[in-house]
C-alpha cells in the first residue's frame, strides 16, 4: 500500500501539481491556506468566534455558496435556452422533460435563488445585531448592502426568462413602478416640465418598449446572465477582501 | 383542500415558510446571546468571545465550512427532488391574473402601494431604505457592542432596525404573500378568495374631515401644513427636547448627523402612521397638490 501511495506522489505530475509533501507542521497549515488560490481568501489564522457557529452563523459564506451553486446551474440553464418570445417558454418545457436531471437543475436554481435572498437578509441581520459595521468596517457595509440590492436584482431579472404568466406579471407590476420614478417616469410627479412620454422615460429604458415583450427579455436575460453576475463578482471582491483588511470577523475590542 | 394548506403549499412559498423559520429561529438565538452578553458584562465578566484566541485556519474552519456546504447541498437537493419549479401558462399580455404580485421580496413594498402613491411606496421609499441603510454606520455613533452582541447598550438602534426589517419588510412581505388576494383585499388563510368580492369602502381626504375640500385652496394650505409641519416638526422637536435634556449627544451627533438621523426616522414612522391613517380613518390623502399626492 505504502509503495502504491509512493509510486503516485513520487512522479514529475504528481510534484507538478502538488509542490510539497503535506506534513501537518505549522508550516505546512499554514501553506494549505496561501498556497491554494481558493483557500488563501482565508487568513492563515483566525480568531476562535470566526469558526463558532453561535456568531456569524455562516450566513455570508452559505451566501456565497448559494451564489456559486446558482452560476452552476445557470450556466447549465443557458446551454438550453433561446431569449426570445418564440422560444423560451418551450426551451424551458424541453430543459423540463426532454434533458437529462433538467427538472432537478432547474429545480436546484429556483429555490437556490429564494434560499439566497434569505440568507443574504439574515446575513445583514447579524452583521447589524453584532454591531460589525462600526469602525473600522463602515465602508463594507455599504458594499454588503448594494450587494444586497444586486440579489434582488439577480432574482428579479431571473423571474422573466421563463416567459410564463408569473414572470409576464411579476415583471409588469415590478417595472410599471418606474414610470411613477419623480422626473424620469411618465407617471411621475413633475415629469411634464422634462417632456417625459412613455416612449422616453424610465420604464421604457428598463423594458425596452412600453410593455413586456421581446426587448424586455432579451433585456432581463443579459441582465441576469451577464451584467449583475459580473457586477456581483466585482463587488464580491471588494466585499471579500476589505473583510480581510478590516481585521477579519469581527470581534470585541479590548 | 383547507385553503391554508393550499397557500402555504404553493411551490414557491414553500420558500416564504422556510424565511420564517429561519428569521424567527436567527431572531430568537441573536437577542438570546444579546440578553446573555448583557447579563456578564453587568456581572464584569468578558462578553462571549473577548478571550479568544487565534486559532488556524487549516483545518477548523475549512472543516466547518465543508460541513455546511455539504449540509446545505444536500438540503437544496432534497428540496429539488420534493417540491418542483412552477412554471405556469406561457405568458399573456392580455390575460391579467388578480392579484397580479411582484416577487416574493418585493411585496412589502407592493403593500406600500394600499397606502402610498407609487412615486413613494415604489421609487422613493426603496431609494431611501437603500440610501438609509449605506448611512447607517456613518451615523451611528456610538463606539459600544462592536464585535459582540448586545442589546443594552445599544438599544435603540437595535429597536429602530428591528421595527423597520421584522415589521416593515418582513411583516409586510408575509401580509403580501399569505393574506393578499384578488383586488388586493385581506383574506385569511382560511377564506376561499372570491374573485366576484367588492368591498366598497369609500375614503375621504384628511382635510374632508373636517369639512374642507381637500381639492380646494383651503385643502392645498392645510393639507401642506400638515405634511410639511410634520417633516419640520419631526426634525425640529426632538432637536428642542434633546438640547435641553442631553445637549452633549447632539454635541457629539452634529447637525448634519442629527439631520440625516432625524429625516430617515420620521419617513420611516411615516409608514407606520399613514397605515392607521388608511385603516382606522379612512384617509386615502393627507395632502393633494397639482403635482402630486401625499
Amino acid at each position: 500500500m505504502n509503495s502504491l501511495f509512493e509510486k503516485v506522489k513520487n512522479n514529475l505530475v504528481w510534484k507538478s501539481v502538488f509542490r510539497r509533501d503535506y506534513r501537518d507542521t505549522v508550516r505546512d497549515r499554514a501553506l494549505a491556506i496561501f498556497g491554494n488560490v481558493f483557500l488563501h481568501l482565508h487568513p492563515v489564522k483566525v480568531r476562535e468566534s470566526a469558526v463558532k457557529l453561535r456568531y456569524t452563523w455562516g450566513m455570508g459564506g452559505i451566501t456565497f455558496f448559494a451564489f456559486i451553486l446558482l452560476v452552476i446551474t445557470g450556466v447549465v440553464l443557458m446551454f438550453y435556452y433561446h431569449p426570445s418570445v418564440d422560444q423560451a417558454y418551450n426551451d424551458i418545457k424541453d430543459f423540463e422533460f426532454q434533458v437529462p436531471y433538467g427538472m432537478i437543475t432547474r429545480n436546484l436554481h429556483r429555490w437556490a435563488a429564494h434560499f439566497m435572498v434569505i440568507v443574504v437578509m439574515i446575513h445583514m441581520f447579524r452583521v447589524f445585531m453584532t454591531g460589525s459595521y462600526k469602525a473600522p468596517r463602515q465602508f463594507n457595509w455599504g458594499i454588503g448592502v448594494i450587494l444586497l440590492v444586486l440579489t434582488f436584482l439577480l432574482s428579479f431579472t431571473g423571474y422573466l426568462t421563463p416567459w410564463d404568466q408569473l414572470g409576464f406579471w411579476a415583471i409588469t407590476v415590478g417595472t410599471n413602478m418606474g414610470a411613477a420614478t419623480p422626473l424620469l417616469g411618465y407617471q411621475g410627479p413633475f415629469s411634464e416640465y422634462l417632456h417625459i412620454t412613455p416612449y422616453n422615460d424610465v420604464r421604457f429604458a428598463l423594458l425596452g418598449g412600453t410593455q413586456v415583450g421581446g426587448n424586455a427579455l432579451l433585456r432581463s436575460y443579459i441582465w441576469h446572465c451577464v451584467a449583475l453576475p459580473l457586477l456581483s463578482i466585482v463587488l464580491m471582491f471588494v466585499h471579500f477582501w476589505r473583510v480581510r483588511k478590516d481585521g477579519g470577523i469581527s470581534r470585541p475590542q479590548h | 383542500m383547507n385553503p391554508f394548506i393550499e397557500i402555504i403549499t404553493q411551490p414557491d412559498n414553500i420558500a416564504i415558510v422556510i424565511m420564517i423559520i429561519m428569521v424567527t429561529f436567527f431572531m430568537v438565538w441573536a437577542f438570546q446571546q444579546a440578553f446573555q452578553n448583557d447579563r456578564l458584562k453587568a456581572g464584569g465578566l468578558p462578553v462571549e468571545g473577548e478571550n479568544d484566541q487565534d486559532i488556524e485556519t487549516w483545518k477548523p474552519l475549512v472543516r466547518i465550512e465543508l460541513i455546511i456546504t455539504l449540509a446545505i447541498m444536500i438540503g437544496l437537493t432534497v428540496w429539488s427532488i420534493l417540491v418542483d419549479a412552477p412554471l405556469e401558462e406561457i405568458a399573456n399580455p392580455t390575460l391579467t391574473p388578480n392579484p397580479a404580485k411582484a416577487p416574493w421580496y418585493f411585496l412589502g413594498l407592493q403593500e406600500l402601494l394600499v397606502y402610498f402613491d407609487p412615486w413613494l411606496a415604489g421609487v422613493v421609499l426603496p431609494t431611501l431604505i437603500v440610501v438609509g441603510l449605506i448611512a447607517i454606520p456613518y451615523i451611528d455613533i456610538n463606539p459600544k457592542g462592536n464585535g459582540y452582541y448586545t442589546f443594552k447598550e445599544r438599544k435603540y438602534a437595535i429597536l429602530i432596525f428591528s421595527f423597520g426589517f421584522f415589521i416593515l419588510w418582513l411583516l409586510l412581505i408575509v401580509i403580501g404573500v399569505f393574506f393578499r388576494g384578488p383586488g388586493w383585499l385581506w383574506y385569511w388563510p382560511w377564506q376561499e378568495w372570491d374573485h366576484q368580492r367588492v368591498i366598497y369602502e369609500p375614503t375621504r381626504d384628511l382635510t374632508s374631515m373636517i369639512g374642507i375640500d381637500s381639492r380646494s385652496i383651503a385643502g392645498f394650505i392645510i393639507g401642506g401644513i400638515v405634511t410639511i409641519g410634520y417633516l419640520v416638526g419631526g426634525m425640529v422637536l426632538p432637536y428642542r427636547y434633546w438640547k435641553k435634556n442631553n445637549p452633549e449627544l447632539l454635541e457629539q451627533l452634529g447637525m448634519i448627523r442629527y439631520a440625516t438621523i432625524m429625516f430617515l426616522f420620521i419617513t420611516m414612522m411615516s409608514v407606520p402612521i399613514k397605515m392607521v391613517l388608511r385603516l382606522v380613518f379612512l384617509v386615502k390623502y393627507v395632502w393633494i397638490t397639482p403635482w402630486f399626492n401625499v
